[in-house]
């Protein structure tokens, strides 16, 4: 049995979720998520499929050259089939808060800001939340600051918004009809009461739900192997504290 | 005739008055951090920064040393060293007025600018937060029969011109053209700026239009009011293709700029030697 980090199994479930892309293209602040699609990547080029990867924060994996609004143009144009967002805290409707907590005009504790957010999550079809912390303080009932809606109104353009989120301790989908996440996956030291216990909002179980997958031995060794240097480049911090490369 | 303006930096930063609309370029564009130095030094107050779209150590710091008393950005951020510090408490102590915003929408108000259009339409952002406080931001229903969607709620913003911009290069040639590369948000920067000060590593004696592929990567001289050289002059930010971000220097600052007088502390040495 191979010791596997969490970080790396973290890497392994969304690389699950990317098979199908064409282009996936990662923002600030993500070594896991960018990790994740260029392990998808190196993966499709072994079963003879092309997936582009645009990782923002690299100057060697980055496909733009027209500054730095031309991720915003290219997801508009819906040439980005998946993105990633954060948040400082999310709640059960999806919504995101990247701004900070308490109210807005006396706010408590401030974070950097929304970013990107408050286009991506309207444009791209498959938005992939992904916040490490698992606490009820992360998965709130409601978001102190709205940096981009779970949901908009029929008539707002909208082909895009989230699809999945993932933490450290369990991956959710997200069902946009019934505004509600149903929680697909979780880690192997945990138990549904747990999450259940962690999570500040009120969310679906799947009937199948099951374990977070381990990452076969092929996986590892591509991600070890070869992604590690890779991601170096971009996020050498990570890079060094996960693989010492 | 020379075809440019070569100034010293201290030159540069006294073209940059009190209460002026400043642009500033992200960490990945070429971060001016010598002039910052200097404009510190010099006391320079109530900055209005506008970040295209974020700003790292830069505003951090000109926020810490009091120089700012608002700022438009998407995010303020140490990156992988965390949470802009100075930025954050100014915030929550209500010392400076943060206009949030989102990338695209602070390239699209430059770009309206570019143009010469007063305003520019944006899709998403509507239902966020971040439009409910906008005030200078309208929403109208899409008027036009022929392209997008009947009755769609489209977001509009204003154009902004900046009263001055400085950021560093690597190269200029020796007619003042300036190499941005890629980073194309620059010549958006300039564009949108009435004034516009280059530092950069060197001038070559060589012309950019001789060759397509320099031409193609370099901003011409024609939006330029002048150019200092100044080595390393985007230490300890990255020179993008020149030299990357120095860690150790920005997590000591990252830690050291925690509480005021640690920040203080680290000024008076970044400064003064």
């Amino acid at each position: 049995m191979i010791e596997l980090k969490r970080e790396e199994l973290l890497i392994s479930q969304l690389a699950d979720l990317l098979v199908n892309d064409k282009h996936i293209a990662v923002g600030a602040a993500s070594p896991i998520p960018g990790a994740a699609a260029l392990l998808a990547k190196e993966e499709a080029k072994l079963q003879n499929n092309r997936i582009r990867v645009t990782i923002l924060h690299s100057n060697k994996y980055n496909n733009f050259t027209d500054g730095a609004r031309e991720l915003f143009d290219c997801a508009a144009q819906g040439r980005i089939d998946t993105f990633f967002l954060g948040g400082v805290q999310i709640d059960g409707e999806a919504n995101i808060n990247l701004v900070g907590t308490g109210s807005y005009t006396k706010i408590q504790k401030r974070f950097p800001g929304s970013f990107g957010s408050a286009l991506m999550y309207f444009v791209v079809p498959q938005i992939i939340l992904f916040r490490e912390e698992h606490s009820p303080r992360t998965l709130v009932d409601k978001v102190d600051f709205i940096s981009a809606p779970g949901f908009s109104d029929e008539n707002i353009y909208r082909p895009g918004g989230p699809k999945f989120l993932l933490t450290n301790r369990a991956l959710f989908k997200f069902n946009k009809q019934k505004k509600r996440f149903c929680l697909l996956k979780i880690h192997n030291n945990e138990s549904i009461e747990n999450i259940i216990k962690l999570t500040g909002f009120k969310f679906d179980v799947d009937d199948k739900i099951t374990n977070m997958s381990i990452p076969n031995k092929t996986r590892i060794d591509i991600l070890r192997n070869k992604i590690s240097y890779m991601v170096s480049e971009f996020y050498p911090e990570f890079a060094d504290r996960i693989w010492g490369v | 005739m020379k075809q440019f303006d070569e100034l010293s930096l201290l030159e540069i930063v006294d073209e940059v008055k009190d209460g002026d609309l400043i642009g500033i370029p992200a960490d990945y564009s070429g971060v001016p951090m010598m002039f910052t130095k200097e404009l510190i030094k010099k006391g320079v107050k109530d900055l209005k920064l506008y970040c295209l779209p974020l700003t790292t150590i830069q505003g951090d710091m000109l926020i810490g040393s009091g120089c700012v008393s608002e700022i438009e950005a998407a995010a303020v951020t140490l990156g992988e060293f965390g949470l802009a510090p100075r930025f954050s408490e100014a915030v929550e102590a209500g010392h400076i007025l943060i206009k949030d915003s989102t990338c695209p929408a602070l390239h699209a108000q430059l770009q309206a600018t570019e143009k010469s259009v007063p305003f520019m339409p944006l899709r998403g952002v509507i239902g966020s937060d971040i439009q409910k406080y906008r005030k200078d931001w309208q929403v109208i229903e899409n008027p036009m029969k022929c392209s997008g969607h009947k009755n769609e709620p489209i977001l509009l913003l204003p154009a902004v011109q900046l009263d001055v911009l400085i950021f560093h290069a690597p190269c200029v040639d020796k007619n003042g053209n300036i190499q941005i590369g890629r980073r194309r948000e620059l010549a958006t920067l300039t564009h949108a700026s009435k004034k516009v000060f280059v530092t950069t590593e060197q001038i070559l004696d060589i012309d950019f239009f001789d060759n397509e592929l320099s031409a193609a990567t370099c901003l011409p001289a024609l939006y330029v009011d002048g150019i200092s050289v100044v080595e390393n002059g985007a230490w300890p930010c990255a020179l993008p293709g020149v030299y990357g971000q120095d860690n150790d220097e920005i997590k000591k600052y990252s830690i050291a700029a925690k509480t005021q007088k640690g920040f203080e502390e680290y000024m008076q040495n970044y400064l003064f030697n």
